[in-house]
This record gives C-alpha cells, sequence and structure tokens, in this order.
C-alpha cells in the first residue's frame, strides 16, 4: 500500500441560503408538496427567461473574501446542454470559462498539524428538479421543488492524500460555508454534497486516471466511499489493468462503488454563454459593501483565542468549529471575566460538548446558557465551589433549575448547601474527629506512608460531604500531624 | 375604416363615431370572410375580442382619457403567449399549448386597450422566410395567393394587407418582421435589440429575437412602439432606459439628412425591379432635402454565415425544453425516455427546425465549437463595427429590404441556402443590434417592394420620422391589393 500515494480533489455543491431561487423568484424553502415551488420560469415555460438573483452573487463574494480567492470582476453564464426529465429547460445554467470565484484555500488540520488546500475555482450554478421513481406504478414523478435552487460549486485542487484528509477538508469546507452564512449547510436536505475525484499513482509519477465518485452526501459515505475506490483502484493496477475515466457511484448499503458511465459515453454538453443573461460584473464597491457584513472569520478568531486567552491553537480551533460554538464561548467569557477564559474553554468543550453530543442537541438551544455557565465558573474562581460539587451545579442547570435566571448557580450552590467551607475554624474539629476515628492510617502515615495521608484527606471530605475546601484541609491535616 | 390609420381610429372612436365593437366586428367578419383564403390566422376568438371591445368601449364613454390606442383591434404574432389563448409557435409541439401566462408584449398592448382579435400564423418557431414552414400550413399572400407571403411574421403581414385588421405585432430575427412586411406592401419596425421585453415571447435566438409593430405606416409603428416599448426586470437584456415618444420627429423635415448607401447592398443580386424601385425612393428622399453617400460595410458579406452559426446554436439550446415533459406534444408510445425524447421530437418539429437544431447541435460541439459559434460572435463583432463607422458618415442607411419581391410558392424551399439569401440585407441589423424598418417603396409586376432603413442604436424615432416624411410625399404605403373588399 506504501507503494501509492493517493489523490484526491473534491468539488462541492453547497446550496446557498437565498430566500429565492437564482434565477426566478420562487420560493427555495425545503420540504414543500411536490411543484408547489416551482414557477413559470422553474418549469421552462416557452418564453419564460432568467433573472440573476443578486443574494447568490453575494453569498459567492463573501466565499470568495472566506477563502482569500480572486472574485471576477466580469464572469460568464453559460449554458450546459443535455435532456434529462428533472431538467426543465434541456440545459443547466452555470459558470464554465469564467466562474465568479477564483484560486484561494482554506486550511485544514489532521493530527495536529495544519495542511493548507489550494481551491481552483467556485462557481454559480442552478440546481436540477427531482426525479421520483417510487409511488408512480413503474413510470416517474418529477419534482421541480428544487429545480433552479442556487449552487455554489466549489472545486478543490488535487491536493488531498488521502480519506482522512478529504473529510477534513470537507468538514472545514462545511464548517466555513456555514459560519459565513451562505448555507444551512443540512447533508440530508442536500445542502452539502461532494463529488470525490479519486486516482492513483506512484509517488513521483504523473496523476494516474482519476474516477470521479458522485453525490456523496455525509461524511462518513465520503470516507467509505473513498476508502473502497482506493483499494479498488490499487487492486487492479497491481493485478495489470488500467483505470479507466468514469463516473461511479456509491452504494451505501454494500460499501461499494460502481460505475456509472465511462468517459466514451460522457456527454458532450455544448458549453455556450447564455444569451439570456448579461456578463456577471462585480466592482470593488460591490465587494467593499458585502466586507463590511463579513463576520470574523475562524482563523482570525483562533489567531485572537490564542493571544487574548492564552488558549492552545487545539483548544481555539476546536472552540470554533462552529459559529455558534464560539459565539458560545466569548459570551461565557465575557461574563465570566478574561481571567476564567480558560476553564470557560474547559467547560464548553468538555462538560457542555460532551452533554449536547449525548443529548444530540446544537450548542445554541444549550439549556444551560453562557450567562448560567459563567456564573458557576465565576464561583469555582473565587473559592465559594469546588470542581468537584460544580458537576452537581452542572446538571442542575441541565436539567433546567433556575431557568432563564443567569445567577442560576449562586441560588443552587444556596439552596442545596454546596458553598465551598475554607473557614478553619468548621474544618479544625471534624479533622480532629477523623484523627481520632483513624488512628491506624495516622501510625502508618508517621511511619513514612504518604498514601495513609491521602486517606485521611478523603476522610476529611467525606466528613463535609465535599464542601471542604481540599488545600485547606490539606494544609491543615498536615499542620496537625506534624505538631 | 379598413383604410384608416390608427390616428384616425382613435378619432372615430373618441369622438363616438363608431364603437370599438363595431369596430371589432367589422374585423372579425372580414378575418371570417377571407381568412379560408389567406390563412393568416392560426386562433382567432371572437368572444373574447368582443368582451374586450366593450370593455373598451366602457373605457371610452367614462369619460376618462383613455390610452390613445384603446379599442383599436390588434393582432399578435403566435409566438407571444397569450393567457388562456393558445400559443402555437406555428408548429405541432405546441399546436395545443395554452399559456399560464401574458408575455410583456402582451400585458403592454392589453394597457394600451387594444382589443386582441387572435394569433398569426408564422413560420414554425420563427424559422423561415416564407411562411412555407408552419404546422398550420403557409399563409398566402393578398397580393397574388400563389405567392409567400414572407416570413417569419407572415401571417401578420398578410392580415394587415389585407386589411384582416388594422395592426400587430411580429418578431424579427434575421428579417421576420421587415421582410414579410416588403412583400406585402407594409411598414414593419425591427426596435434596437433590448427595446422591447422578449418576456413570453418563445424564444428562437435569444441574442437577435426582437418584436415590434407591423402596420400601414411609419406612424402607426410609432403609436404601436410608444405602447410595445420598455423596461421589464424579468427580461436581462431589457434595456432600462427612459420612456420614449416615438412620434416625437414624425414632422422632421429632412434638410440635411445624410442617407448612407451601402455599396455591398446595390450590387448584384437584388431584382432590377427592387432595384428601380429603392432608386425611386431615394431620388424622392434627395427631392425632399436629404443627400445620399456610398458608405461600406466591408464585412457584411459575411453577416448570412455568422448569423447561421449563432441563430441555429441558440436555437438548438432554446427548444430543448420542449421535450414531451412537461406540455406540448408527446409521442403517443415509447419504449423508454430516450425513445419518448426521440418520438416526440421527431413528430412535433419540422424539417426547417429539425436542420437549424441539427446545425446548432453540430456548431456548438466540442472540438468545432471555436471554429464556427467563437468565430461567428468575432465577424458580427466585426459587423456591428462596421455599422458603427458607417454612422460617422451618415444618419440613417437605406437600401432593399429583399432581394426580390414576393416569390412562388415552393420556389426556394428546396434550397434552404437559396431561401436563407432572402434575408442577405436584413441579417446584418440584427447581429449588430441595429433598429431597422422597411417601408413600401413601389411595385415591381404588381408586387410591392420594400426600402429597409437602418439607423443607429435606439435611433427609432429619427429613423420613423425619416420614413414618415417619405410617406406624406408618396402613396405606396396606402395602396392596398385587390379582392379583399
Amino acid at each position: 500500500m506504501s507503494r501509492w500515494e493517493v489523490v484526491i480533489g473534491l468539488e462541492t455543491h453547497v446550496q446557498l441560503a437565498t430566500k429565492s431561487k437564482i434565477f426566478s423568484g420562487a420560493s427555495t424553502a425545503f420540504g414543500a408538496e411536490a411543484n408547489r415551488q416551482a414557477c413559470a420560469v422553474d418549469i421552462a415555460l416557452p418564453g419564460v427567461l432568467p433573472v440573476l438573483n443578486r443574494e447568490a452573487v453575494v453569498c459567492a463574494i463573501r466565499f470568495g473574501l472566506a477563502v482569500g480567492g480572486e472574485i471576477a470582476p466580469r464572469s460568464i453564464f453559460a449554458r450546459k446542454n443535455y435532456f434529462y426529465p428533472d431538467l426543465p429547460k434541456g440545459y443547466q445554467i452555470s459558470q464554465y470559462e469564467t466562474p465568479v470565484v477564483a484560486g484561494g484555500g482554506l486550511t485544514i488540520r489532521i493530527d495536529g498539524t495544519e495542511k493548507f488546500v489550494r481551491l481552483t475555482r467556485a462557481h454559480l450554478e442552478e440546481d436540477a428538479g427531482k426525479s421520483l421513481h417510487e409511488d408512480f406504478h413503474g413510470r416517474t414523478g418529477i419534482d421541480l421543488n428544487r429545480a433552479g435552487t442556487p449552487l455554489l460549486e466549489i472545486v478543490s485542487e488535487p491536493d488531498l492524500r488521502s480519506s482522512a484528509e478529504a473529510v477534513a477538508y470537507a468538514k472545514a469546507l462545511h464548517a466555513l460555508v456555514t459560519w459565513i452564512g451562505i448555507s444551512d449547510g443540512n447533508m440530508q436536505e442536500g445542502s452539502f454534497r461532494c463529488d470525490a475525484n479519486v486516482s492513483v499513482r506512484h509517488p513521483g509519477e504523473p496523476l494516474g486516471t482519476r474516477r470521479e465518485i458522485k453525490n456523496l452526501n455525509s461524511f462518513r459515505f465520503l470516507q467509505q466511499a473513498i476508502d473502497y475506490e482506493i483499494q479498488w483502484q490499487i487492486n487492479e493496477l497491481e493485478e495489470g489493468r488500467a483505470i479507466h475515466q468514469a463516473t461511479v457511484l456509491f452504494d451505501p448499503d454494500t460499501g461499494e462503488t460502481r460505475a456509472m458511465r465511462s468517459k466514451e459515453d460522457a456527454h458532450d454538453y455544448r458549453y455556450f454563454p447564455d444569451p439570456d443573461l448579461l456578463p456577471l460584473e462585480i466592482g470593488p464597491e460591490w465587494i467593499a459593501e458585502v466586507k463590511a457584513g463579513m463576520p470574523e472569520l475562524p482563523q482570525a478568531m483562533q489567531a485572537r483565542f490564542q493571544a487574548d486567552y492564552g488558549l492552545s491553537a487545539y483548544d481555539a480551533a476546536t472552540l470554533t468549529a462552529t459559529r455558534e460554538m464560539a459565539r458560545y464561548f466569548e459570551a461565557a467569557v465575557a461574563a465570566a471575566g478574561r481571567e476564567n477564559a480558560k476553564p470557560c474553554a474547559n467547560w464548553v468543550m468538555g462538560e457542555l460538548a460532551a452533554r449536547l453530543n449525548r443529548d444530540e442537541r446544537d450548542i445554541a438551544s444549550s439549556p444551560v446558557s453562557a450567562g448560567q455557565l459563567a456564573g458557576m465558573i465565576r464561583r469555582i474562581g473565587d473559592g465559594t465551589l469546588s470542581s468537584k460539587l460544580a458537576k452537581e451545579v452542572f446538571d442542575a442547570l441541565w436539567n433546567g433549575e433556575g431557568q432563564g435566571d443567569e445567577n442560576a448557580a449562586d441560588a443552587i450552590i444556596e439552596a442545596r448547601g454546596l458553598k465551598q467551607v475554607s473557614d478553619a475554624s468548621a474544618i479544625e474539629p471534624i479533622i480532629d474527629e477523623v484523627l481520632a476515628a483513624n488512628q491506624k492510617s495516622v501510625e502508618e502515615f508517621r511511619a513514612g506512608k504518604e498514601k495513609a495521608f491521602n486517606a485521611l484527606v478523603g476522610q476529611v471530605m467525606k466528613a463535609t460531604r465535599g464542601k471542604a475546601n481540599p488545600q485547606q484541609v490539606n494544609e491543615l491535616l498536615r499542620k496537625k500531624l506534624s505538631s | 375604416m379598413i383604410n384608416s390609420s390608427l390616428r384616425e381610429l382613435s378619432a372615430a372612436l373618441a369622438q363616438k363615431k363608431i364603437s370599438s365593437v363595431e369596430l371589432t366586428t367589422l374585423f372579425l367578419d372580414r378575418i371570417e370572410q377571407h381568412n379560408p383564403t389567406l390563412n393568416a390566422f392560426i386562433t382567432v376568438d371572437r368572444e373574447r375580442a368582443l368582451g374586450l371591445a366593450r370593455a373598451a368601449d366602457a373605457k371610452l364613454g367614462a369619460g376618462e382619457t383613455a390610452p390613445p390606442l384603446t379599442g383599436i383591434p390588434l393582432a399578435h404574432k403566435d409566438i407571444f403567449c397569450t393567457r388562456g389563448l393558445r400559443t402555437t409557435c406555428g408548429s405541432k409541439m405546441l399546436a395545443n399549448f395554452i399559456s399560464p401566462y401574458d408575455a410583456h408584449v402582451v400585458e403592454r398592448m392589453n394597457d394600451a386597450g387594444m382589443v386582441l382579435l387572435g394569433k398569426c400564423n408564422m413560420d414554425e418557431f420563427a424559422m423561415g422566410s416564407s411562411n412555407e414552414t408552419s404546422y398550420f400550413g403557409p399563409v398566402k399572400n393578398p397580393w397574388d395567393t400563389a405567392r409567400v407571403p414572407g416570413g417569419s411574421s407572415g401571417g401578420s403581414a398578410a392580415e394587415i394587407a389585407a386589411r384582416l385588421v388594422p395592426a400587430a405585432t411580429g418578431t424579427d430575427t434575421g428579417g421576420s418582421i421587415r421582410q414579410p412586411a416588403a412583400l406585402c406592401g407594409l411598414t414593419g419596425l425591427k426596435p434596437t435589440y433590448g427595446v422591447v421585453s422578449r418576456y413570453g415571447m418563445i424564444a428562437f435566438a435569444s441574442s437577435l429575437d426582437q418584436g415590434g409593430p407591423m402596420a400601414k405606416s411609419a406612424e402607426d409603428c410609432a403609436l404601436l412602439l410608444n405602447a410595445m416599448a420598455g423596461f421589464d426586470a424579468r427580461d436581462s437584456t431589457s434595456l432600462d432606459r427612459p420612456a420614449e415618444d416615438y412620434t416625437r420627429d414624425l414632422d422632421k423635415p429632412l434638410d440635411g439628412l445624410r442617407i448612407g448607401l451601402p455599396k455591398e447592398f446595390f450590387g448584384a443580386g437584388m431584382s432590377e425591379g427592387v432595384r428601380a424601385a429603392v432608386e425611386g425612393a431615394l431620388a424622392e428622399y434627395r427631392r425632399l432635402g436629404a443627400t445620399t453617400v456610398e458608405i461600406s460595410l466591408p464585412n457584411s458579406g459575411l453577416s448570412v454565415p455568422a448569423y447561421y452559426v449563432i441563430a441555429p446554436a441558440e436555437a438548438s439550446s432554446n427548444l430543448a425544453r420542449f421535450d414531451g415533459v412537461r406540455y406540448g406534444h408527446r409521442a403517443a408510445e415509447y419504449r423508454d425516455l430516450i425513445e419518448m425524447y426521440e418520438k416526440t421530437r421527431a413528430e412535433g418539429f419540422g424539417a426547417e427546425v429539425k436542420r437549424r437544431i441539427l446545425i446548432g447541435t453540430y456548431v456548438l460541439s466540442h472540438g468545432y465549437y471555436d471554429a464556427y459559434y467563437l468565430k461567428a460572435q468575432q465577424v458580427r463583432r466585426l459587423i456591428a463595427a462596421d455599422f458603427q463607422e458607417a454612422f460617422k458618415s451618415c444618419d440613417v442607411i437605406m437600401g432593399p429590404t429583399a432581394p426580390s419581391v414576393a416569390f412562388k410558392f415552393g420556389e426556394k424551399s428546396a434550397d434552404p441556402v437559396e431561401m436563407y439569401l432572402s434575408d442577405i440585407y436584413t441579417i446584418a441589423v440584427n447581429l449588430a443590434g441595429l433598429p431597422g424598418m422597411s417601408i413600401p417603396c413601389g411595385f415591381e409586376q404588381g408586387l410591392p417592394v420594400g426600402l429597409q432603413l437602418i439607423a443607429p442604436w435606439f435611433a427609432e424615432a429619427k429613423m420613423l420620422g425619416v420614413a414618415h416624411r417619405y410617406q406624406q410625399a408618396t402613396d405606396w404605403h396606402t395602396r392596398m391589393p385587390e379582392g379583399w373588399q
């Protein structure tokens, strides 16, 4: 296997979060009754004409700015001609020779190291409708609700060297497009779909013949499909057969890829500039306007988190996985104070993330608000609450205790009597009791067994039901034993 | 009344000398009488027309100032979608198609209060110069029913010539308004590309198609264009310009007008009768104060070949939507999807449409695109540049509209190239996006000859004035063929 180098490039179709379609005024909302969101333009009645939705262009500009690509001052919409029942015009309006965004790239993180993946281009196009093969008694139904939905097709350079890198890239891209608000990223609804171009070669040799795996709509399928395809190609080559350029489909049930069509029967799409649409012109003013409305990008935010809050690169990257998570974290830090940034990060990435994950909840709908979490962290910081008992407070918050109250942690500590005891005069009598009751441990400690000390601390903590300040217990106990 | 101008009809309606219902009935009766011979209409809806006429009469009677064309009958080329009234585009493919929406031009004419009588016959999908390609049969030329009316707006032209309707709409992709206007003795205008919205006008070649008026005179065309033109946000190639009054220059004297005569338009290829009539018109213009200057359009010889790459290329893609899936003709029996496509399109399209789809598909194919389509687009820019250069030394360009008068049925239909040359003088205007007109300027053996006027971009008003002054001094445009009383 190590004799082979894997080369992967991804083409990703991102559905843009515009209210209406790219060339018509029909709604893009998902889930409507079939053909209820297809207007005269979408069903390609005779005589209708496309009009470009400027919101889709704004999405493309945002993306171009986010990946550092070049935004073309003039790009052209072309017709891609082919017949299919769910393609009403008999052509798809896309961008061919001149895409709206060229170049740029994004950084992925894999096994702790960073890698920059270059982008070839990103272009605007319209989606097709859907063919429905069930419920029509051997015939095919056509639903044109999706026809004309705006897509940004993002093409990477063949920079990826493993399925893991491909998945890391897809995840980073997914995070970015949702971060900048140009897509809802809903993979079940098809808002983010990948085609993977896969080839293998011996290192240093020219690129091998690629096969394109179409329409992968989950990260897991992406990984499985690429892994299967790589192994298949290697087997073919090692058994002396050549790879032929082809389009293949991945079957999630069998985990296999199979050829859909070969290069020989590839369509001649007869691209030519769409005479119904003027060239798309994007001036510096428009770009500046879009730029002014851009959110801080994940990478800039990561750098800021490291510099301002002293977080590690890993923590900063984790906290900026989604814009909602970053927003939550920053709100928590704002309420807890910058000195509590690290504990905030630990709680968000640790306990909170684990609970959200377990209950399959989104951080935006977390039962524990950033303010509540911050309130609790503040109490840990000022010694009111022990880390150990903090778990109990967090549980209570998670279960809705003090819902809507930013100071709920204080109320819970109070009501449950979880306040940490740091008063020596309150702890000393308990220590005395414990020492009296555990003479054996005292003797063992005096005989040099450090373990016995820990047992005594444990007994004191138990006697105070965990409320005693452990550090203080340590100090007082040591003092008593050495006296 | 049937020979009246739109202004005269408008005045008669305003002064209640006649009602719109009476006027509409008059023309509907004439259609009933003569259309069986001429075959100029594909669809006539009497009840609908009379309903519109009654509404117009109500508007005219209400005392409010109704738009000037209120109550005047009109016919639309069957390429414009009309809500609830079938729109066939001259094709079997759409023989039973009823549009759920109105074209922009149809909306505009409705808003102007005009009374729609019906839909005009045309070459299938506007592909033809003789109206012989219509699925609904050829239209006869009222001047000689053994001859073609021209095309593709042949139905519009024939019915105005026979006075079955006072005015009609047409579309012009390579001469489809001007050439039938010439062959039927009418005035027809193709506006600057982008002046009239293409929304709801079934596309033939998107970058060339332009709707325009056809009527008996330049003045009528100016009034019609006032109603038709205007920005439409639903057509991305529609030009957002301030509204104009296209009648404003009608009475402008011609003193000092410089008429450019392209030497390429006056060479061989034009019949002697056409040449004589055109020369006569130019003499008249000189008498009216204009001067003529020879100009050159060196690349005009390339316009027909360039056009027959670009137009079929666009058409091959525009007509892909007629696949039998959602509307229009679908083959009755088929084994699978591919056969459904093949049979549907084989049955639904006529020979000329298929020929152009094949040409267009070929020139856009991988490996041929650069040699054909890209090259043709380069030629197109050269042709446009020729006109730009020419207009430095003249205000308007004149020449013949068509190389000959109306020809006989079957005379050119056997040889597509021969037919394509019918548009040799008109095609360059579409390629350059310029406004052009044809006005009657004489006869050759009893058949009308058209004089073509070509103006710079957006100079429709000026061009209409130039035409109108000629029509004030001559009476060619008032001649009516015999036998249609």
